[in-house]
């Protein structure tokens, strides 16, 4: 282990967060690759993957629901945790800290968004769906 | 060069100067405080599509070993400016951050004690502030402060690589002289200039009311060790030193990757005190044994604030970092980074006068002047700790239940970790100190020390 290296370190298909558990935290990739993964039944399908710099569990630190997709180190991955009450304390000084993560999430959603309308365009019986813009909170 | 003439007050808000696109900005003094500034007011300034031009002034070179390139500090990212850093999109690169710190061990005269990070994890960063110590062989790491003056240069600030010779008015205006270059009108004026060193003494003719914080004076010292004895004894924890010694309040060594770094802070520390320090069975039986200070070595005695200034701000000038506000005897840099940012919102939001600083700049300092006041109470009450041995013995006996338990709140534990690492607000930690079981707790221990408590280590 690189003794120069912040956060924690994952090994090759570690869970980092697991659907469905409780969170408070989020965190930042600092050096490798992580799969987001979703569960629905029996099926489990990749939603993103994502590499250094990028957030995940952002969620936890807005709403008290429960993790909404899992999330495994692909190869080593060296990750950071942010604490939702030093992420929420330094918030109320500075509001603009806020700005970045909801940048993303706005990004996150109009990739949704585009998804949906892609694959709302493609199936036959959901093509007057497609012409009906998905709701703000889509995700 | 163009007329200025792009901030200018409102109509409907007398008072105020807003910046406009075409504005001018210098920052004197490419710290973490500078870099910080420049950065975020570069971003905001971005966001609302202000075009302005901003002049960091620093003539250090940080790639300079030793004191040249050095801007003196025990070079300690916390706990909490790593998240907040992270969360800003500033991730510290393994080429800056000279070790990961993920525990801290307490040395007190009664035993030592582990006090390992919340989730076990390296949140703490050492850096070295400039490019290392004098006489370094073989350096494997950057400067940290090179590292942010290079993200704000990518953000699209100029870096000055000279040093400012005279800050003066032109009508309205300050306006800045290298010594190559002719005097250069701005819209804000920028100090981050610290408290070590001549700068400070520029801003004196600006004929402002701001007075300079008071300082005290610490000690830093850098000693080769090499990496498998840094590796062998130091690891990944900070050392902490609570010692009846007078005069020194706090004090750590810090593993930086092949160095280790001596950090003093106190009255006045002078030489005496640092050998009474070197001396301690305390700290002899942390280091290697035979370890003697070698006969050079690199060190210096920089001044730290310790109180805030008055009034660090008027129209188109404002101080930040330590020479403005300072958190007192720990977290500097975050510091810098909270009276940088609250600088830079309140000069892009709202505007660059007097009254605009006085609305949205000097409650970020008042908070930070509050919370040193508690912070004075806090380690008045660790120097009562420090100096009666059964308050040492039942605050170490409550922090080693604390670390072997799995279940359980740790409340000393993280009182103290918090307390070291700058992590949390004074205010909060003192909070945390007024929880019932947190007293009684300590007082049944106090009780319990007149039993000799078993080293760990």
């Amino acid at each position: 282990m690189d003794f120069r290296t912040l956060g924690k370190t994952y090994r090759n298909g570690e869970v980092i967060i697991m659907q469905g558990e409780s969170g408070d935290c989020m965190y930042v990739i600092q050096t490798g690759e992580v799969e987001v993964l979703q569960r629905h039944g029996s099926e489990e399908v990749r939603l993103a993957v994502l590499g250094p710099g990028d957030f995940f569990g952002e969620m936890a630190l807005f709403q008290r629901e429960l993790r909404s997709a899992t999330v495994r180190a692909m190869g080593e991955a060296r990750v950071l945790t942010v604490d939702k009450r030093t992420f929420m304390s330094r918030v109320h000084e500075d509001p603009s800290l806020a700005y970045r993560l909801v940048q993303t999430m706005s990004e996150r959603l109009r990739r949704v968004n585009a998804e949906y309308v892609r694959a709302a365009s493609s199936h036959p019986f959901q093509k007057s769906a497609a012409a009906t813009p998905p709701p703000a909170d889509a995700p | 060069m163009s007329e200025l003439a792009p901030s200018s007050a409102p109509a409907d808000r007398p008072g105020h100067l807003e910046l406009q696109s075409g504005a001018r900005v210098a920052v004197v003094g490419g710290g973490p405080a500078g870099s910080f500034f420049s950065y975020f007011f570069l971003d905001l300034a971005e966001r609302l599509g202000l075009d302005v031009q901003l002049d960091v002034f620093e003539p250090k070179n940080y790639a300079i070993p030793g004191p040249a390139g050095c801007n003196m500090c025990g070079g300690v990212v916390s706990e909490s400016l790593v998240q907040m850093l992270a969360t800003e999109g500033i991730n510290l690169p393994p080429t800056v951050v000279a070790r990961g710190i993920d525990s801290y061990v307490l040395h007190m005269d009664v035993g030592v004690a582990r006090i390992k990070t919340p989730l076990q994890e390296m949140r703490i960063a050492a850096v070295y502030r400039g490019a290392g110590p004098r006489g370094a062989q073989e350096r494997t790491w950057d400067s940290f402060d090179g590292f942010l003056l290079d993200r704000a240069a990518a953000k699209g600030a100029r870096v000055v690589r000279e040093r400012v010779e005279a800050v003066t008015w032109r009508r309205d205006r300050p306006q800045v002289k290298t010594r190559n270059g002719a005097p250069q009108p701005y819209d804000l004026l920028v100090a981050a200039v610290g408290v070590n060193g001549a700068a400070l003494k520029l801003f004196e003719g600006l004929g402002l009311n701001y007075q300079p914080p008071r300082t005290s004076k610490t000690y830093i010292a850098e000693f080769f060790l090499g990496r498998e004895t840094m590796g062998k004894y130091f690891g990944h924890a900070m050392h902490v030193f609570l010692l009846n010694l007078p005069r020194l309040e706090f004090a750590a060594l810090i593993p930086k990757g092949d160095y280790l770094t001596f950090c003093l802070l106190g009255e006045n520390i002078d030489d005496a005190l640092v050998q009474s320090f070197l001396n301690a069975g305390e700290v002899r039986q942390c280091l290697p044994p035979g370890w003697q200070r070698p006969e050079t070595f690199c060190h210096c005695s920089p001044r730290i604030s310790t109180s805030g200034a008055v009034q660090p701000f008027s129209d188109r000038v404002v101080f930040i970092g330590d020479c403005g506000m300072a958190r007192l005897y720990k977290d500097g840099i975050g510091s810098a980074y909270r009276t940088a940012k609250a600088a830079a919102r309140a000069a892009v939001f709202d505007g660059v006068a007097r009254e605009d600083f006085r609305r949205h700049f000097q409650p970020v300092c008042e908070t930070i002047r509050r919370d040193n006041l508690v912070g004075k109470l806090v380690f008045a009450f660790t120097r009562q700790i420090q100096h009666r041995r059964f308050a040492r013995q039942g605050m170490l006996r409550m922090v080693m239940r604390e670390q072997q338990q799995a279940r359980g709140a740790p409340r000393m534990s993280m009182v103290l970790w918090d307390t070291f690492t700058g992590s949390a607000s004074y205010g909060n930690v003192f909070l945390r100190t007024l929880h019932p079981f947190f007293w009684c707790r300590l007082l049944w221990d106090c009780l319990r020390s007149l039993r000799p408590v078993r080293k760990t280590q």
